[in-house]
């Protein structure tokens, strides 16, 4: 199985498996947009229809686990007795997740309109917005909102790594091309090389 | 005492019965894990949708033999 393993030039191509040669432009920052906003990296390569399917589908996902959450499942938190580790799961969509920073930093809340304490951090004890009491409220739609903002962040790395080095299954262009200059005697004579089988 | 007679009777499929609703909710995350999946080892659209329901199948199949196994292993309790 080849890799595609993009170059440290500005701009490195990859063959997909589909015969379909891609111009990954500047892959390091392909993957930092694609990691800002999901399909971002990817609609600045010009692969515009998996920019959407990205976009849609993973920000889909996080945006309803938030709502079955009602808001309070994304958050960051590192104090005694509340590690939110599946935070380091969730940040991996982006800039949808940054709210949870800047609500973590702040001793007053801000009030972004969509929900009431929107990414704030749950009091660790207390009566009226403890962490027992807004699990108690949400009951399974914790986990389950929790789940989904979780797989949708760790989706939108495989989404990262897509922008970065094409296909899973992409070959480097040049390495095709090789591969197709020494064929020449045999092959059709239309230049293509083959992607890998799966 | 009629509740626990048909619990006992049915459990498993009392269970199964107030357990649909949160199964359902794994039916947008199949579908979201298998597109996307799909979508970062093919380029061509039409490539894609056919991996996202070869993955699809796979995932839902793997989890309704898990069931069934649960459910199997449940109604011998």
């Amino acid at each position: 199985m080849a890799k595609a393993s993009p170059s440290a030039e500005s701009s490195a191509a990859v063959h997909a498996p589909d015969q379909i040669e891609i111009d990954l432009k500047d892959p390091f920052l392909a993957a930092f947009l694609a990691w800002l906003i999901p399909g971002a990296g990817h609609w600045y390569q010009g692969r515009r229809h998996k920019a959407i399917l990205f976009f849609v589908w993973i920000l889909g996902t996080f945006v309803f686990g938030l709502y079955l959450g009602e808001g309070r499942v994304v958050y960051a938190s590192w104090r005694d007795g509340d590690r939110r580790l599946p935070y380091l799961c969730q940040v991996g969509v982006g800039l949808p997740a940054m709210p949870a920073l800047i609500q973590a930093a702040r001793k007053t809340p801000l009030n972004f309109g969509v929900y009431e304490n929107f990414m704030v951090p749950p009091e660790i004890s207390g009566e009226v917005d403890s962490l027992d009491s807004v699990q108690k409220r949400l009951n399974r739609y914790w986990e389950l909102g929790t789940v989904y903002t979780m797989i949708a962040g760790l989706l939108n790395i495989l989404a990262i790594y897509d922008a970065w080095g094409g296909p899973a299954l992409a070959a480097p262009a040049s390495e095709t091309k090789e591969e197709g200059e020494d064929d020449e005697g045999g092959d059709d004579g239309t230049g293509k090389s083959k992607g890998d089988g799966h | 005492m009629l509740a626990d007679v048909l619990f006992a009777q049915m459990g498993p499929a009392v269970l199964l019965g107030t357990r649909i609703n949160t199964l359902w909710y794994a039916l947008p995350l199949i579908v979201a894990v298998s597109v996307v999946y799909s979508a970062t080892r093919h380029e061509a659209m039409e490539a894609i949708l056919a991996g996202a329901v070869r993955i699809g199948a796979w995932i839902g199949g793997f989890m309704l033999v898990v069931f069934a196994v649960l459910f199997g292993v449940s109604s011998l309790l």
